[in-house]
């Protein structure tokens, strides 16, 4: 590519165009058809130069400067999507990214929502600037809705939170400052986890490592494998835990495995770091959702926690989410808040009202958030009834006697079904079932009219492809 | 790295696991004070004892936005908020336009509408429109499906996904900035990755441009590199190239291909004519060649909070275009995964709906005439009190904001005693004025040029 790249008068004839004939290595700078040429040692020609009122327009460059960029891969969960839509097939199913739908397979927006927004359409509210740190009113009730309002990291003022966007942004917030403030320090992920989880800490430039997690043979939790590479890991690392229905496999660690995860944690003085995008949406239960995060807190311990409101209040495309950090210290979460914030500033400014206010509105009117509770009840709900049927229909039709139970036992939006690549490919190439590649299907994208089907499509793909 | 003293592990001793545990939660309170005070790690004296951020300092308050932090801490009735740049009405009151108040009526009352993600570039009709609206309907760039447009976090989103960016995929990371230019600017490249240089450009001297230092520095710049330009009311200066001037800045650079990156915040908002104030972005994209602009809405439609902005970059050709596109949604997948949908939403509606369109327009250039009127204001009650200096810069300059020429000492002095809230390079936001405030700020600037030198 040329490093060269010049501009020449528009009134050089095509034929002879002083650019190709210079790049060819005719022509002379200098020469009174190019009057607008760059000449590299000259200084300015521009300022003196009296040729330039001939020259109405200059030719740009012939090559891009971007030419050498590739076109890349699509995301593999949302790129899932993009091709269920160019799918024309009337039996397709989009198992693909994790957004709920109802039992017609509709997107779903929450009565509570649509409230909370008449509410603030009917109060007329400004579009100022939020602060960098996100609304007040939202950071107040966020942090009580995770560690429960009566928390004494609350009442002692111990947790620094700063509104980011959704699930990703309050990550990549966290991420930015372990970079700036633990140079070297690894964030150990679960193997397998979200998809995005690398990508973050990748581009925040923070080393990363998986612990053991999911094990294929009994499609449940290594627990031995976890714990062993959490203990193995330097001291001082940042584990990245999942608080409630892990993304992508629905498998959650017990109470008791919980309490030993903390132990191994603080022999080893790691830091845990809760994505938490599933409060309340993967039992139904607040409060239950949010029992691994507050276990943590409850022992003393220093804790990052990245929120999302995507899906336990249908929020999505509003963007809001929190991340929180608990400290030791009033001061001390006082000087990190006022950190996150630098980091901030310099991506976005300042975080977007209207998802904000939205919870805001809903968490803080009593009879709202008991009516939310009620919404979210009945999404986890109708949720656990199609996980049931989904196993009654597996283990009806399969006659091999493989144990599918570990449907039920998975939580949450994800089921890893253990299904291999080529598997999942045949789920979508036979039977156009979109899911991602590893296996997991969302099973807010099924209702119980299609269990059936996707059924015979998981018998089929697991038994006869390889 | 925060390390302790003992370990809490429960073979170590007698009791059960739990006590263990409550034990080694109060031992370490306990104990932390002495284990810890020859750890390099604590030196602050306000850390809690054993906390892993005790070594995190507190960050200092950001100048711009601090400045309302102050000024709300502030009780007296006379107080003046000349800082941050949001338009403030006639009655001092942020201003939601009507258009605004329609389009948000239309989208909650549709029953149809979802929350659904967006795409990770977002609302594929917003892009295309802001697209027109920056670059012209007519606009080759568009008729030659050249340009990649995607959805970002208003102003500040835009140019750090731009950053971001070409501090991946371009060959030359050195961006040159304005000097002076918006504060956030050079961290917004700097945490993007790239290295920040600057370019003169007021000339404090004449309080207008340094055009001979700008083509200077420019021409001295390397080739390639990244040149940051303010499509319009220049901020905090308000001092704009003229058009001839433009032509030139734009020869000069395309000889040296050098990349033009537009910050473009104020369309519509500087002279009240949205064509006028693109002129700068569409001259340099009618000659064929690239370039970035990131676009906010902010200001123009009001929509501070909501955070609605695009990324246009200008490729050779529609191929480029895709390929770029492509590398984009990798910037921006792991920073925010998609962006938020109401503001952008409400920026189509108006966008495509002639009728409010047309509205926007007239709420547009009333907000810009406003703004006019208060400089005009100000201009002629610095005239009116004899106050000392030539302040005709006052109408000279264009947009939101207004390089008064005071030194931070004299702007100190107008905070203190008359209650001024501004930056301190002297920048204010004719916005936050009306006809009652002007005497006010024309007394605080005539009394601190003529006591404070």
């Amino acid at each position: 590519m040329a490093s060269n790249v010049l501009s020449a008068a528009a009134s050089a004839s095509p034929s002879t165009s002083p650019v190709t004939d210079l790049l060819k290595g005719k022509g002379r700078l200098g020469s009174g058809n190019v009057g607008s040429l760059f000449i590299k040692d000259k200084g300015n020609p521009f300022l003196n130069s009296k040729s330039c009122g001939r020259i109405s327009m200059a030719v740009a460059v012939n090559v891009s400067r971007f030419e050498a960029i590739t076109m890349a891969p699509p995301d593999p969960i949302l790129g899932v999507s993009e091709a269920f839509k160019a799918d024309n097939d009337e039996k397709k199913l989009n198992l693909g990214v994790g957004a709920y739908r109802t039992e017609e397979l509709q997107p779903y927006v929450l009565d509570v929502v649509k409230k909370a927004e008449n509410l603030m359409l009917e109060r007329g509210e400004n579009k100022e600037y939020l602060p960098i740190e996100g609304l007040a009113a939202f950071n107040k009730v966020t942090a009580e809705l995770l560690f429960g309002a009566d928390s004494p990291v609350i009442s002692e003022q111990r947790v620094a939170t700063v509104q980011g966007l959704s699930g990703t942004g309050s990550l990549r917030l966290a991420a930015v400052l372990i970079e700036r403030y633990f140079p070297g320090a690894k964030v150990l992920i679960s193997s397998p986890t979200w998809g995005n989880h690398k990508n973050i800490f990748n581009d925040a430039r923070v080393p990363w490592s998986e612990y053991r997690y999911y094990d294929p043979k009994t499609v449940g939790l290594d627990f031995e494998g976890m714990i062993e590479d959490i203990k193995a890991a330097p001291e001082g690392s940042f584990i990245l835990l999942h608080g409630c229905a892990h993304n992508p496999t629905g498998i959650d660690p017990t109470p008791e495995q919980w309490e030993k995860i903390a132990d191994v944690i603080q022999e080893k003085n790691h830091i845990p770091f809760f994505d938490v995008a599933y409060q309340g949406f993967a039992s139904g239960s607040l409060d239950q959702d949010a029992a691994s995060v507050r276990l943590f807190a409850a022992r003393g311990m220093e804790i990052f926690v990245a929120q999302s409101y995507s899906k336990n209040l249908g929020l999505y495309s509003e963007r809001i989410g929190a991340i929180n950090v608990v400290c030791s210290s009033t001061d001390t979460a006082a000087r990190v808040k006022s950190q996150l914030k630098r980091i901030a500033r310099p991506m976005y400014s300042n975080p977007p009202i209207h998802g904000a206010r939205i919870v805001a509105n809903v968490v803080g009117d009593p009879a709202l958030f008991d009516e939310w509770k009620a919404e979210m009840e009945m999404m986890a709900g109708r949720i656990k009834r199609v996980r049931q049927k989904l196993y009654d229909s597996l283990t009806s039709k399969d006659k091999s006697g493989k144990d599918w139970s570990f449907i039920l036992k998975q939580i949450g939006m994800f089921s890893f079904t253990g299904l291999n690549k080529n598997q999942s490919d045949n789920m979508t190439n036979k039977w156009h079932v979109y899911m991602t590649k590893d296996g997991r299907i969302s099973l807010a994208g099924l209702n119980l009219a299609k269990c059936e089907y996707l059924a015979d499509a998981i018998i089929d793909s697991y038994h006869n492809v390889s | 790295m925060a390390s302790k003293s003992f370990s809490s592990s429960s073979s170590s001793s007698g009791c059960s696991p739990a006590s263990d545990r409550r034990i080694s939660v109060l031992a370490r309170h306990l104990v932390a004070e002495n284990a810890l005070s020859s750890s390099p790690i604590y030196a602050s004296p306000t850390s809690s004892a054993n906390s892993v951020f005790a070594h995190i300092a507190r960050g200092p308050e950001d100048p711009i936005l601090g400045v309302t932090v102050a000024y709300n801490k502030d009780p007296s009735p006379v107080k003046l908020n000349l800082g941050v740049g949001a338009y403030r009405t006639e009655e001092g009151k942020p201003l939601v336009l009507n258009v605004v108040r329609k389009a948000e009526h239309m989208l909650v009352n549709d029953r149809s509408r979802v929350k659904e993600y967006l795409p990770i570039v977002g609302l594929a009709d917003f892009n295309k429109l802001s697209a027109k609206l920056i670059f012209g309907a007519d606009s080759p760039v568009i008729r030659e499906n050249r340009i990649t447009t995607v959805q970002c976090l208003s102003g500040t989103g835009s140019l750090r996904v731009g950053g971001e960016f070409l501090a991946k995929h371009y060959h030359q990371r050195t961006i040159y900035i304005p000097l002076p230019t918006w504060g956030n600017h050079p961290k917004v490249f700097t945490l993007a990755g790239l290295s920040v240089k600057t370019y003169r450009y007021y000339d404090p001297a004449t309080r207008g441009l340094n055009f001979q230092g700008l083509m200077e520095d420019l021409g001295s710049a390397p080739s390639g590199a990244i040149i940051l330009l303010h499509a319009c009311a220049h901020n905090p200066t308000g001092v704009d190239p003229t058009p001839q001037q433009w032509e030139q800045i734009r020869r000069l650079m395309r000889s040296k291909a050098l990349m033009p990156f537009f910050d473009s915040a104020y369309q519509g908002f500087a002279s009240g004519s949205l064509d006028e104030d693109a002129q700068p972005v569409r001259m340099f994209a009618a000659d064929g060649g690239e370039l970035l602009v990131a676009q906010s809405y902010a200001k123009n439609m009001g929509l501070y909070g909501e955070r609605v902005g695009a990324l246009s970059i200008v490729c050779k050709d529609a191929d480029v275009a895709g390929r770029v596109e492509s590398q984009l949604k990798l910037v921006i997948r792991p920073m925010y995964s998609n962006p938020p949908i109401h503001g952008a939403s409400i920026v189509a509606a108006i966008l495509k709906d002639g009728n409010l369109y047309n509205e926007w327009t007239i709420e547009l250039k009333a907000m810009a005439d406003r703004i006019i009127s208060m400089r005009k204001q100000l201009f002629d009650a610095l005239h009116a009190r004899g106050t000392p200096g030539d302040w005709s810069h006052i109408i000279k300059q264009i947009g939101m904001f207004t390089f008064t020429g005071l030194n931070s000492e004299q702007v100190a002095f107008m905070t203190r005693e008359y209650h001024i809230y501004m930056t301190s390079d002297g920048r204010i936001s004719m916005a936050g004025l009306s006809s009652k405030t002007v005497p006010h700020l024309a007394d605080a600037i005539h009394a601190a040029v003529t006591r404070m030198k």
